[in-house]
């Protein structure tokens, strides 16, 4: 890459950092530029946001249909599996995945659901509540 | 303490650690190629069986913590690097060194890193930053993706510092010796000579066909199959996570090969050995190609290609890097045999 080749598309980090990128300049010698963004890795970002957004519907689907509990949902919301939320909360997957049936979730002590609602970054009451 | 410490931004976080730290401890010969290309950074892996955020598992670069430990060693630099069980034993003792003065490296995640742009924000736990100074319950970060220096509270630090999932950090700090003596001419030159050995043995000889120059074949020959394998969807998410592990933030563009270049560049002043320029040519070559690759697959992840010809040329262009990479990397072993 010439060093005039550097890209200055837009980006998400170009917003608030310009990335250092290393291109050779007119007589070949390495040599560092900023680079505000290319277009081709903002879409590859964009995929992989896209399919995070669709899994958090269908999670909402689910809990909206009483399927799952809300724990589903907000793993699914902050991008988590159940070993990360597992490791959050301090507690094993398989309790994890057991609150995360509707009627378990609701014998749920308020110590919990306030654990949670601080791994997930909201509200005990948003918690509880997503689509409120 | 902070206005001594002078912030450089790098392109790969750890590289550029690496360098600050060595600059501010009294060694100012590294740049960030050099601490590449001494630590071996250079690699390319993919995982089977393995999955990242629903998606390959790839990398291109050497495990975490490598580079630093390998260009420490080179230099004769003591390093300590600490993990802790207990948060508030991981805070009390960074807060002692900063107390005292001593700017400090500590791995953490990025998911609840509160500077970063909420489209960077993923369960990512190998990012390295230094912590500064602390004023109040303020730290200030030196985080070398960043312009300039930024700033965590108590509370987002301690969180970050324990963030959870793979590789999780458990408060992990690190740290050089103090009042280092500067580089000498020969012990970068031995550097230089070991790191470009060690980065042969990793890219021509690593055991199986996953890793290394085959590593990229083999995945130029799954991606062939992803279309009928996965479905249209699932195989767009596959290439737009390749094209992130290779130009997301910290590889200086072309999954490394760029950085490499200027490595090969500006070794040729510790080990005048005038092949290293034509060697540089190959890996800017190289970076070109995988940024030619990622152009393809971005067509395809967009949906402006689709057809099982674009998936067998995108395939395609990754087996030729493949069978480039393994010729220059031949090269370069044979000629430092040579200097030795």
């Amino acid at each position: 890459m010439k060093k005039n080749e550097i890209p200055q598309d837009e980006g998400y980090l170009g917003k608030i950092a310009r990335e250092v990128t290393y291109a050779v300049d007119d007589e070949g010698k390495y040599v560092t530029g900023r680079s505000s963004g290319w277009t081709v890795k903002e879409e590859a970002n964009d995929v992989a946001w896209e399919s995070f957004e669709r899994q958090i519907n269908e999670a909402k689907q689910r809990v909206i249909n009483g399927e799952m509990s809300p724990v589903f949902y907000w793993m699914e919301k902050r991008m988590m599996d159940q070993g990360i939320v597992a490791q959050y909360m301090g507690i094993w997957k398989w309790s994890v995945k057991r609150h995360m049936k509707p009627s378990v979730f609701k014998k749920l002590s308020d110590a919990k659901i306030k654990k949670y609602a601080e791994v997930f970054e909201t509200s005990v009451e948003e918690f509880k509540n997503p689509f409120k | 303490m902070t206005s001594d410490f002078k912030h450089i931004q790098a392109a790969h976080c750890e590289n550029g650690v690496t360098t600050s730290l060595l600059a501010h401890y009294g060694i100012h010969k590294i740049t960030e190629p050099l601490a590449f290309g001494i630590g071996s950074g250079l690699f390319y892996i993919q995982l089977p069986f393995m999955k990242v955020n629903g998606g390959p598992a790839i990398s291109f670069r050497t495990l975490p913590g490598a580079i630093f430990k390998r260009t420490c060693v080179a230099l004769d630099v003591p390093v300590t690097r600490k993990k802790y069980s207990n948060p508030q034993k991981a805070m009390a003792e960074l807060d002692e060194r900063l107390a005292a003065g001593k700017p400090t490296a500590c791995q953490v995640g990025v998911y609840y890193l509160t500077y970063f742009p909420k489209e960077y924000r993923f369960h990512f736990n190998a990012h390295n930053i230094i912590v500064v100074d602390k004023q109040g319950d303020d730290y200030i970060i030196s985080d070398p993706v960043m312009e300039g220096l930024v700033t965590l509270n108590s509370y987002e630090l301690e969180r970050v510092r324990f963030a959870k999932g793979a590789f999780a950090p458990r408060g992990q700090m690190y740290y050089p010796g103090e009042n280092l003596t500067e580089a000498t001419d020969v012990q970068l030159r031995t550097g230089i000579i070991k790191g470009i050995k060690r980065n042969c043995r990793d890219m021509l000889h690593i055991p199986g066909p996953i890793g290394g120059t085959d590593g990229i074949a083999y995945t130029g020959r799954q991606i062939k199959k992803w279309k009928a394998k996965l479905g249209d969807e699932k195989a767009r998410m596959y290439l737009a996570q390749l094209v992130r592990m290779q130009e997301e933030i910290g590889t200086g563009g072309g999954g490394f090969r760029f950085i490499y270049g200027a490595f090969l560049q500006q070794a040729h002043q510790y080990l005048p050995v005038d092949e290293l320029f034509d060697l540089s040519k190959k890996f800017t070559e190289s970076g070109d190609k995988w940024r030619d690759a990622a152009i393809q697959a971005s067509g395809i992840y967009k949906g402006r290609l689709s057809s099982h010809a674009d998936y067998n040329k995108m395939g395609d262009m990754l087996i030729e890097i493949s069978a480039l990479e393994k010729n220059t990397f031949n090269q370069l072993k044979a000629m430092i045999k040579k200097v030795n």
